[in-house]
């Protein structure tokens, strides 16, 4: 902007005009206070009840130091298994999602028209945003025993899985997989063709080239999806509530946050997905995966 | 690289099973809406439009409907106003720290959903001693609204070169006048389609409303604290096919409303998007 600007008509507007640092004060004020504020004052907060503890005796919540519930969530197996397999059910959704992502996302930007691209894109966005516990409800009926998939399984004598574990995989990798198409494609279109057709003058076959040129390039719009698909999993306890008998990490901290009412414990175990997800987040930026959005 | 042959029709293959399975879950749950027995088992015996009455003479549903328009409407309000703010400020200056104030915005969506709404409850109910409310919802969804109206709105600015309004200045526009007159035609569509998005994402979510959330019912909840009445499936059903419905209105008009799809709509949930460069 144009620093020559004569004094508005408004003295206040001159004051304006000339502090840079009064207007960018005055734009910001209000958001960082919100976020700052409401937002990591609540992360703070959280941060604080995990070290509070619950009298043994009155199950009143005890505002001093202790480590106890850390303790119990190393001590305990129970615990550990839940984080594990939480963890782990958010690693196999997010590599599920990468390899179903690749082939559509491929398709949409390399062998179509731009009206096909236009369409597939609008296709992918629709189930997104088509209520989340709808489609969660949808795959619970699915699953019911005289559900859909077993009217599809019944000719070849199968049935639909039992785990509660492969039935909340099946469901997350459902729910987040536009999360991982769309920057997919988005990192596909950013390829210029020029680099694919140099690799292949240069003697490469389809396959090389895809997995010297376009995987490498790929990298940071796989990094970003998967920060969704990662995130998502995490912090899901509906899916498996719903499909499920299996207890995940959301689970555990939503029964005492309320029925169980331990908000110290629930506290303590939500730092474990908070500091997966930073961990994640930076391994993500070494990946690109900011610059790449 | 040209995708031909074998390998293309691979890919199509591929891209219509996966539509298949993405598009599944959906035309069932349409299916049983429409099925006219109590009990739910595939394929459906016959088929009736009766739940639909049923539905909208249900009151409970109705007053969730209800709140959660109430709640989607005030949520959406502030996001915008503070999504804008936001990204007027990160879009035309650069400043101390603006790198981690772009970091913020999204912190709330990248930060899974429980860790949100537990931090949200431990701080209303232990630290400021409040009762769960509408109020208190309304605050949790504001929060992860933000970012959806600073995407729309950052990616907009970013377009749109700052000449005009450098043109308007010297021609003697004030600040305001300027802002009025030049800026805000320039952003009104990206301000609607993230205002229909933020919406969209109140709407819908069901997460860190249960943390936040005291005897009211939004839609979802209601949908959810009736799953486990088999007696009230058949009108949760019709509920859940309206609520698709509700869910992709606003969307489809705010994608119409912006000229990049994938930036706009795309990324709102699902990238940390541009303000990271």
């Amino acid at each position: 902007m144009s620093s020559s600007r004569p004094a508005g008509r408004h003295p206040l507007a001159g004051l304006f005009w000339r502090s840079r640092r009064l207007r960018i004060g005055s734009l910001l004020a209000a958001p960082l206070s919100w976020l700052g504020v409401v937002y990591l004052g609540s992360l703070v907060v959280l941060l604080i009840t995990a070290f509070w503890s619950l009298n043994e005796f009155s199950g009143q919540i005890v505002k001093g130091f202790s480590l106890e519930n850390f303790q119990t969530l190393i001590e305990q197996p129970v615990y550990r298994r839940i984080i594990a397999r939480t963890v782990s059910i958010a690693a196999v959704v997010t590599i599920s999602d990468i390899l179903l992502a690749l082939p559509i996302a491929l398709l949409m930007s390399r062998a179509s028209s731009l009206r096909t691209k236009g369409l597939l894109v609008v296709a992918i966005l629709t189930p997104l945003w088509a209520s989340y516990l709808v489609k969660v409800y949808a795959w619970r009926t699915m699953f019911a025993a005289d559900g859909v998939l077993n009217w599809l399984l019944d000719p070849f004598g199968l049935t639909v899985p039992t785990s509660g574990y492969i039935r909340v995989w099946i469901v997350m990798a459902y729910l987040w997989l536009p999360y991982m198409i769309l920057p997919i494609y988005a990192g596909l279109e950013r390829i210029p063709d020029s680099l694919l057709d140099a690799s292949g003058d240069l003697g490469a076959r389809p396959l090389k080239t895809f997995r010297n040129v376009v995987v490498p390039l790929l990298m940071p719009a796989v990094a970003a999806g998967s920060i969704f698909t990662f995130s998502l999993t995490l912090g899901d306890y509906i899916t498996p509530q719903l499909v499920s008998n299996t207890q995940f990490i959301g689970n555990v901290v939503y029964a005492n946050v309320g029925i169980a009412n331990n908000l110290p414990l629930a506290a303590a175990l939500a730092t474990v997905p908070i500091v997966v997800m930073i961990l994640y987040l930076f391994g993500a930026k070494r990946l690109g995966a900011f610059e790449a959005l | 690289m040209p995708i031909t042959g074998p390998t293309k029709l691979f890919l199509r293959i591929a891209t219509a099973a996966t539509l298949a399975f993405l598009y599944a879950p959906l035309v069932v749950i349409v299916i049983y809406a429409f099925n006219s027995t109590r009990v739910q088992t595939w394929p459906p015996r016959g088929l009736t439009l009766s739940w639909f009455s049923a539905a909208l003479a249900n009151t409970g549903a109705r007053d969730a409907l209800l709140t959660s328009i109430k709640v989607g409407v005030a949520a959406t309000v502030v996001a915008l106003l503070l999504g804008s703010l936001m990204a007027y400020a990160l879009a035309r200056f650069d400043f101390f720290g603006r790198t981690s104030v772009s970091f913020l915005v999204v912190l709330p969506i990248a930060l899974p959903g429980i860790v949100t709404g537990i931090a949200l409850n431990a701080t209303f109910t232990q630290i400021l001693g409040l009762d769960l409310s509408l109020l208190t919802v309304i605050v949790g969804h504001a929060t992860f609204c933000v970012v959806v109206v600073f995407n729309n709105v950052v990616a907009r600015l970013r377009r749109t070169p700052t000449s005009l309004e450098e043109a308007a200045a010297d021609l003697g526009a004030t600040a305001l006048r300027g802002f009025a007159d030049v800026t805000f035609p320039q952003m009104r569509s990206a301000l609607i389609a993230g205002a229909l998005l933020a919406f969209a994402l109140s709407f819908d979510e069901v997460i860190v409303t249960t943390f936040t959330i005291g005897d009211a019912q939004t839609l979802p909840i209601w949908i959810l604290n009736n799953l486990s009445r088999p007696r009230n499936l058949p009108v949760v059903n019709v509920v859940a096919v309206l609520v698709i419905i509700l869910s992709l209105i606003p969307v489809w008009i705010a994608q119409r409303l912006s000229s990049d799809p994938v930036t706009a709509v795309g990324t709102v949930r699902d990238t940390p998007a541009e303000p990271m460069i």
